[in-house]
């Protein structure tokens, strides 16, 4: 480590900020402007660099290793081209709340703006899509920038930051002084939450005769699970959880009613339809939760909170909102509790009514291999206790309603964004965060070829993760909305006959192998690949090809039009 | 209904495409900015003109709040606050209609800039609702360019 006071170029100055941010990996790809940093980098010892196969690879790595740490995620890429590659990942980001320090290269500050060689504008291209960007534009800023952006990233409500360096700026030295503090004037954001509207929320919880928690990936952003925990099973409240909410709340606890929504469970949805308090903590009322605004939760008085304002009264009006942190709220309100509830057994016995008229299942015969059963299985094998990164499709709302999430950072999918080609480098990056608990990916088989370059990546790292290929030789979401909303014109959405082998595709990387195409070689080639840790496993999971993911309420729907089986029944091979 | 919102921001470059990224990202209405340093250096305000129901006005106010550059967000519509927007303007300026095109500059209040043989470009300065009562009045004697300023805007003072 270098001192205060020390002269360095901005390359050192770089490296030495990310030390004392205790950056552990980079996740990047060399190139041009790049070139001086990555000299220095090679004498770096306690900073691992991971070389990627695509800098979007690198910015999902940075997502699922923050994620299922909830430290920030970094990544490195070179100008021009490298810049425009994160763009996808960066997006991802922000729509999912993930922090992450995005550094792009940049052709020398005196050739800005003159189509110099690899340049790209990404401070304009990025401005939606970061939470904030920086040029650095004198080397004796890019400490404070840099102190600046790893503050902003995974502070109030995390996202994105992106830092462009000018490849002059690198090289350029001056005196290196850290600065031990930060303050942003424009950036405030509120953690405590206003007494008075807590105290307000508990007495109209306390009243509730059909109270209900719709819990985000806010609480679990906010590390708040044990006071949720806390509260809801001293107040004996019922949880439904959104997509990246999952895990914040045991799913095998029996208050747990698991996701709402698009594909959430039948009692869920019926919960949001009956409940009289809404309690919202930490989720932002997305169409995919909605569905009809006017029809959402319709009885319910509703309380929101959130640490993002902008989040409050955007899409649904709410009766109470609480701007602040989830884990301040949550402990907040159990303690403004009064002891006297209203008894709530009748409402969980309603609920339980409801859990049993629709059940999720499937059936399973011997034959034919089920995505359902695979994750079921695949659930009961890890306890429920593994990281599970998914891609973007069926695979995905299968893995939401089948994977029983007993911790949070357990899920790690792109809700907000649904980009597929997510889950692949998104399961390497939380490898590298998690070594204690298996980290295991579903991907579609057309996800899998979105950055299928990654298993590079994860073999030349010996990166433990078990890749379990849905592979049902379709663009399967999109084939099921076709099925049930596009007069069964299946556009485009057909892959058996350009999909590679995939097994050999794994093979020529290096992968360990395995096909499964009924229950019984599954579970075997679950139970192997879950015992195998030198390196990544493949599994070709050759499931059937039409299922399709039911509930579903359709987009823009109520409730009440939630389709609960195929409308048209037929076979599913 | 018609916001004016005032903003203190950071004084650095980008920071006005930031607003205007927002406002067109979120398809909010933006009907004029303006923007200049304040007595600090810096910091810039920004007066802003929108129209939108107060839901959507009370998104404008949150989302312009959660960009780090901006540092006060004030929605002065419903505050005593004075307006004032700039008009520079360009008439054609015939013989006949002389006459009646100064007497209205003075009922304008309007100041001449520049004089030439065939045109006259005069300034206007009043609430945005004067701007274009001026404007209007003109019209008919034949404008050949006009640039408007935006509204600027302040609190009254105690
Ligand atoms: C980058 C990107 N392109 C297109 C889509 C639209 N899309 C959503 S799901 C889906 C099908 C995914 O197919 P597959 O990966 O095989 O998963 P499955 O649904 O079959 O489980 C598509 C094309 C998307 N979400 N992301
Ligand atoms: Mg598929």
């Amino acid at each position: 480590m270098h001192s205060s006071g020390q002269t360095l170029n901005g390359s050192e100055i770089f490296f030495e900020c990310l030390r004392r941010e205790n950056v552990e990996y980079i996740f990047g790809y060399p190139g041009g402007s790049l070139l001086k940093v990555y000299e220095t980098l090679y004498d770096v010892k306690d900073i691992q660099h991971i070389l990627v196969r695509h800098e979007q690879g690198a910015t999902h790595m940075a997502e699922g290793y923050a994620r299922a740490t909830g430290k920030t995620g970094v990544v490195l890429v070179t100008s021009g081209p490298g810049a425009t590659n994160t763009v996808t990942g960066i997006a991802n980001a922000y729509m999912d709340s993930t922090p992450l320090v995005v550094f792009t290269g940049q052709v020398p500050s005196t050739l800005i703006g003159n189509d110099a060689f690899q340049e790209a504008d990404i401070i304009g291209i990025t401005r939606s899509i970061t939470k904030h960007n920086f040029l650095v534009k004198d080397v004796k800023e890019l400490a404070i920038t840099i102190r600046k952006a790893f503050f902003l990233a995974n502070n109030g409500r995390p996202g994105p930051v992106l830092i462009d360096m000018p490849k002059d700026i690198l090289n350029a030295s001056c005196a290196f002084n850290w600065p031990e503090t930060v303050e942003i004037r424009g950036f405030k954001p509120t953690i405590k939450c206003h007494i008075n509207q807590v105290e307000k929320a508990a007495h109209k919880i306390a009243k509730a005769k059909r109270p209900l928690l719709y819990i985000g990936g806010g609480v679990i952003s906010a590390n708040a699970s044990e006071e949720l925990k806390a509260f809801a099973i001293k107040k004996n409240i019922p949880i439904t959880m959104t997509l990246q909410g999952l895990g914040a709340f045991p799913g095998n606890h029996p208050l747990s009613m698991g996701m709402l929504g698009m594909h959430g469970t039948y009692w869920a949805n019926q919960a949001v339809n009956t409940c009289d308090v809404l309690i919202a903590v930490g989720a932002r009322f997305d169409d995919r939760v909605t569905g009809k605004i006017e029809t959402f939760a319709p009885q319910a008085y509703k309380i929101h909170n959130d640490i993002d304002p902008t989040n409050v009264d955007k899409n649904v009006k709410v009766d109470l909102p609480i701007v602040g942190d989830a884990k301040h709220f949550l402990a907040a309100i159990l303690e403004e509790m009064p002891e006297k509830l209203e008894n709530l057994e009748p409402w969980l016995a309603e609920i339980q009514t409801w859990r049993e008229k629709c059940p999720l299942t499937y059936t399973a015969d011997d034959k034919d291999l089920r995505t359902e059963f695979v994750i079921d299985e695949v659930s009961k094998q890890t306890a429920g206790n593994a990281v599970v990164v998914t891609d973007v499709g069926q695979h995905q709302m299968w893995t939401s309603q089948y994977y029983i999430f007993n911790n949070p950072r357990s899920i790690i999918t792109s809700g907000g964004l649904g980009t597929m080609g997510f889950g692949l480098p998104a399961a390497i990056g939380a490898a590298f965060g998690i070594k204690d608990r298996p980290v295991i990916l579903f991907c579609g088989d057309g996800g899998i070829m979105m950055n299928i370059q990654e298993l590079v990546t994860a073999v030349h790292y010996k990166t433990p993760i078990k890749i379990f290929l849905i592979n049902n030789s379709y663009l399967g979401m999109v084939r099921q909305w076709q099925e049930l909303f596009h007069k069964e014109k299946y556009s485009f959405t057909d892959l058996s006959d350009s999909n590679p082998d995939f097994v050999k595709v794994a093979e020529a990387f290096g992968c360990k192998t395995f096909m499964a195409d009924n229950p019984d070689t599954a579970r075997d080639a679950i139970k192997k690949a879950l015992a195998y840790n030198e390196g990544p496993v493949f599994v070709d999971f050759r499931v059937v090809k039409k299922d399709m993911v039911f509930p579903m309420v359709p987009a823009g729907g109520s409730i009440s039009d939630m389709l609960l089986a195929r409308l048209n029944p037929k076979t599913m091979v | 209904m018609k916001h004016i919102i005032s903003v203190l921001v950071e004084n650095k470059f980008g920071t006005l495409n930031r607003v205007a990224n927002m406002f067109s990202a979120r398809g909010f209405n933006l009907a004029s900015i303006s923007i200049g340093e304040t007595e600090d250096p810096e910091f810039s305000r920004m007066t802003i003109v929108t129209h939108g129901e107060d839901q959507i006005i009370s998104q404008v106010v949150k989302q312009l709040n959660r960009l780090v550059d901006t540092v006060k967000v004030t929605d002065l519509t419903r505050q005593p606050h004075v307006e004032r927007e700039l008009l520079l303007m360009t008439l054609k300026l015939s013989k006949t209609q002389q006459h009646e095109i100064f007497e209205l500059i003075n009922v304008f209040k309007g100041k001449v800039v520049d004089i030439k043989q065939k045109s006259i470009t005069i300034e206007v300065i009043g609430s945005p609702d004067k701007i274009n009562t001026t404007i209007d009045i003109f019209k008919p004697y034949g404008i050949k360019e006009l640039s408007r300023s935006g509204a600027v805007a302040i609190h009254r003072g105690e």
